[in-house]
């Protein structure tokens, strides 16, 4: 799939081809397709690792569409920067809200 | 013109009219710091079902009654409509307009399916006994889900605009920032699933 | 553009020019208020925010009275139990909401595209969106008295479950929840708009740490303005489902959790407590160099203590909620957190103070009030910090002692520089002076009004009288200390009359006084460098900005030995404003016609769901009539002479048709990602 930049005056970050945006979607498909057979314990118990597996994988494909679909691995850091700084004040205020109501205890 | 500043330079400035500072439109700009924010509106939503999650008041929780499969289904579909909203995108860059409308048009279904599956979800609980005010933790999940669904619902009137201004000639290749930014709030809607998938339907209750 | 090319469409004002949407035109400038509804000038955005805030102010203020009023005396039936409860939640939520936010808003609008060497923010049509919405959101909340059965009765922090139907039958707090819900949607598109104004807009060379201070508090403030935004919607929207829905999420008989409500309230309201007090912290570092005839002490300190502000801000929230049953660790944690956000504030103090020593104070009533607030908001902030000990605060909550504090940080610091703010910016947003003798009269008996009523509060809170209780009895002690804070508090609404008369005057004497030109305190800022009033297009050209204080180096410069020279006077330097044909962004009636739809909705939502029907259209009807209108004003006044050379500043950012940067969809979002 070539690029072409025929607009490239308005437009001076490159998106990723199409064959790339297909690729990253099988990816996220196929770590959904793991998240979901995390369901049936009774052909793999995870034990103590369920909830990090779980998490973690949630995490990569939060970075992949983040970073590849909505491009901020080609974009300006400064809109990451607020995206990460809303998602990480949300995180920080909201676990330490939950902390004060004994969630975890 | 009746100024003594640096007139040299306010023209060659003035050369680009569309030059930001930080050299982001400001279209662009704004999304991402409303998506930003909206990060807090889903965490307190989130974080009210997590504190709730098990305050069945003597009543069936949903976790009782999730379907994991049917949900599996609809984030895939979800995430698949990601995927097309970017190749719209792509095609609007190449100037490809027709491309870009199929491709609009089939994020559009495959959102408006996943809403479907939401309808039927929260009807098939309903009837299993899981009333919006059944308990705590029901008013929480539904709340939750519920703007979530009222997102997705407003992506695709976005979508649906695109398309139809496409169609008309009035949205051109040399506008695809346009499609970018509804691009961004759509796969947003995506990636706030994504959380919801994992931490209130995969992740077991104690 | 082939807008541009029509011949001669223009400046003439006359309108042959071809429509090519049939309604969907913009509204021509005609000379009448008719401008003023469809307007998005920043400028005039900003004035009527102020106006509205002032009339607010009334109100709020009026409700005041009647609370002193009724505890002037012990065991006084001046107002029941239940009016009483309605009156002073009304009087905080008005106060905070309906006054001292807009009021900020003003500024905001008015002095950010200025400061900052701009032609307008970055979406002027957004930007008359949020004021038509804050506007109906706030007519929304008042109408309650009429139609709801009386005010919100639940304190304006409306604790769970005193909020729920079973304690609160009226549908006043409905009202409260959706009139802050539509106020709280004006807030987050305004913020969004002016931090990208701030980030994009800025003049060429007007790098961030070149910004005035004020445009530095007023980012910050409006960051935070758009993260706990979302954070109270939450908790509105839990609210509003509760009481109109029967979900269950603040009821302790079915399991949930009133703390809840508490949590997300605070996590809200204190962040919002610093989107009240930095404004005016903006303003007073502007008033007090310029009175002072030095630049400000530490600018970069004042800067980051800004946004150190911003940010410890969010860490705080529980020290609301110290006898809330939090537990231990948590009281200790946010017990720390507290006496540690005293520091960026007291680097603030020491700052202003620095300022002034060595200067040639020149005691205007804007200089006045500056001062004032310095004074005022230290002895709020102190007391702030006795809160941060839990077991004192332990004593304290409750108390009119936490009253008395929170009116010195908020009246105190807030209003007192808000009103310096006004008496500074008077001449360039209206073209004469505040008579500065009415002035200083109004400043020391706002002064002692202010005091009178607030100071004695700390006696009675000490000596243990509750708040938010509706009368008291004899005999413990509270009658003196009660009387002086009602003769104060008369002092004070006299005082605010007086401005009032002070603002009525000055217009009808300025006809025979000379104009005050375009920077009549020798200022430091760039919005002193263009005529006053402000001509529509602010700058005739952007400038060119090569330090801080660029426009103060204009007229002077510095020598080797350290001498100040004035290099040229204010007439040589300033801009003449008489540029024509300058592009300016078309006015447009759809704002106003979107803001109309959402109080319809809340009353649908209360009373009958058709009128959610109609609401829901008119919303969404106006949103897509938005985005079909078009972007460049056929009709509108283009001059050939320049054009382009200002687009910095336009609502276009796409010559598409579409509305690129007001598109239908970034609105959709903006509007309804809330809604």
């Amino acid at each position: 799939m070539s690029e072409q930049v025929a607009h490239a005056e308005s437009h001076t970050h490159e998106h990723p081809s199409d064959f790339e945006y297909v690729k990253v979607a099988l990816v996220l498909a196929a770590i959904t397709a793991v998240e979901v057979f995390t369901y049936f314990e009774s052909v793999l118990d995870w034990g103590a690792f369920l909830i990090p597996s779980l998490l973690i994988m949630m995490v990569v494909k939060f970075w992949l569409v983040a970073r590849m679909f909505m491009h901020l691995k080609n974009d300006e850091p400064v809109l990451g920067r607020f995206f990460a700084g809303g998602l990480a004040l949300a995180t920080v205020v909201y676990i330490i809200a939950l902390l004060a109501f004994n969630f975890w205890s | 013109m009746t100024s003594m500043t640096a007139e040299a330079a306010a023209v060659s400035h003035d050369h680009d009219p569309h030059a930001t500072n930080t050299g982001i439109s400001n279209t662009k700009l704004a999304m991402w710091l409303f998506l930003s924010t909206e990060c807090l509106l889903f965490g307190g939503l989130i974080s009210t079902y997590l504190l709730y999650k098990t305050r069945g008041n003597g009543q069936v929780l949903p976790t009782d009654i999730f379907d994991i499969m049917f949900t599996s289904v609809s984030s895939f579909v979800l995430l698949a409509s990601s995927l097309t909203m970017v190749l719209a995108l792509s095609a609007a860059v190449r100037g490809d307009m027709h491309r870009t409308r199929v491709w609009l048009m089939v994020t559009a279904l495959l959102g408006a399916v996943f809403i479907g599956g939401q309808v039927y979800e929260f009807t098939s609980f309903y009837y299993e006994g899981l009333g919006y005010t059944t308990n705590p933790a029901a008013s929480a999940f539904y709340t939750l889900t519920g703007f979530h669904g009222i997102h997705v619902s407003l992506g695709l009137l976005m979508l649906m605009s695109l398309f139809v201004a496409a169609g008309q000639g009035k949205l051109t290749a040399k506008n695809h920032e346009t499609i970018e930014i509804v691009g961004l709030y759509w796969h947003f809607v995506d990636v706030v699933w994504i959380f919801i998938f994992t931490v209130i339907y995969l992740i077991p209750a104690e | 553009m082939a807008i541009t090319e029509e011949p001669l469409a223009l400046t003439s004002g006359e309108t042959f020019a071809e429509r090519p949407l049939g309604v969907l035109t913009r509204p021509q400038p005609k000379g009448t208020w008719r401008d003023w509804l469809s307007s998005v000038d920043h400028k005039k955005i900003g004035i009527m925010y102020g106006v509205a805030a002032m009339f607010f102010f009334l109100v709020g203020g009026a409700e005041a009275l009647l609370i002193r009023t009724q505890l002037a005396f012990p065991d006084q039936g001046f107002l029941s139990a239940e009016v009483y409860n309605q009156i002073f939640t009304m009087h905080g939520v008005t106060m905070i909401f309906l006054f001292v936010m807009p009021l900020a808003a003003a500024f905001a609008n008015y002095l950010i595209p200025l400061q900052i060497g701009a032609r307008d923010v970055a979406f002027p049509r957004l930007n008359a969106l949020s004021f038509w919405v804050w506007l109906s959101g706030a007519i929304f909340l008042n109408t309650s008295w009429i139609v709801g059965g009386g005010g919100a009765d639940c304190g304006w922090f409306c604790y769970a479950p005193n909020s729920g139907v079973t304690f609160s039958p009226t549908n006043g707090v409905d009202f409260y929840a959706i009139g802050l819900l539509i106020a709280g949607i004006a807030s987050l598109v305004s913020a969004v708009n002016l931090i990208v104004t701030v980030l994009n807009m800025r003049a060429p060379g007007m790098t961030l740490f070149r910004m005035p201070v004020l445009t530095w508090m007023l980012l910050v403030t409006q960051f935070l303005l758009a993260f706990a935004l979302p954070v109270i919607t939450v908790a509105l929207f839990l609210l509003i489902f509760d009481r109109l829905f029967d979900s269950q999420f603040f009821d302790p008989a079915a399991g949930a959790d009133p703390l809840l409500w508490q949590h997300l309230f605070w996590i809200f309201g204190h962040p919002e407590v610093y989107i009240i007090i930095l404004p005016s912290f903006g303003i007073i570092s502007e008033v007090i160099p310029a009175f002072s005839r030095k630049p400000i002490f530490g600018y970069t300190f004042m800067v980051f203590s800004g946004i150190a502000i911003g940010f410890m801000g969010w860490g705080v929230w529980a020290h609301h909620m110290f006898v809330s049953g939090i537990g231990p660790i948590s009281v200790a944690a946010f017990s720390l957190a507290t006496m540690f956000i005293a520091v960026p504030t007291g680097v603030k103090i020491l700052n202003w103070l620095a300022t002034m020593w060595g200067g040639q104070l020149r005691f205007t009533t804007a200089m006045l009030f500056a001062v004032g607030t310095v004074a005022m908001f230290t002895i709020g902030g102190l007391s702030g910090v006795t809160h941060s000990l839990a077991p004192a605060d332990t004593q304290q909550t409750d108390t009119y002692y936490i009253v008395a504090h929170f009116h010195y940080v908020i009246f105190g610091g807030g209003v007192l520089g808000l009103f310096a703010g006004i008496y500074f910016w008077w001449p360039k947003v209206f073209g004469h002076f505040l008579n500065e003798k009415r002035g200083r009269l109004h400043f020391w008996s706002m002064l002692v009004g202010f005091n009178l009523t607030f100071g004695p509060m700390h006696v009675l809170g000490l000596q243990g009288m509750s708040r938010r209780i509706d009368t008291y009895s004899a005999g413990f002690g509270f009658e003196f200390w009660n009387l002086v804070s009602t003769i104060g508090s008369y002092l004070l609404g006299l005082s605010v009359l007086y401005f009032l008369y002070n603002v009525w005057r000055s217009k009808k004497e300025a006809v025979n006084l000379p104009a005050p030109g375009p920077d009549p305190w020798d200022a430091r800022s760039l919005e002193w460098s263009v005529p006053s009033p402000t001509p529509e297009h602010n700058f005739d050209v952007i400038p060119v900005i090569e330090s801080q204080d660029d426009w103060w180096f204009r007229k002077y410069s510095i020598e080797d030995d350290g001498s100040v020279v004035r290099v040229a006077s204010v007439e040589e330097a300033a801009q003449k404003g008489d540029a024509t044909g300058v592009h300016l962004p078309s006015p447009s009636f759809w704002p106003l016609v979107l803001a109309v739809g959402l109080p319809l909705i809340g009353y649908g939502l209360i009373f009958n769901l058709w009128l959610c029907v109609i609401g829901g259209l008119l919303t969404g009807g106006a949103m897509y009539a938005w985005a079909l209108e078009p972007v460049d004003d056929p009709d509108a006044g283009h001059g050939h002479d320049d054009h382009g050379h200002d687009d910095h500043g336009d609502d276009d950012h796409g010559d598409d048709g579409h509305g690129d940067d007001d598109d239908p969809v970034a609105v959709a979002a903006d509007s309804e990602g809330e809604a």
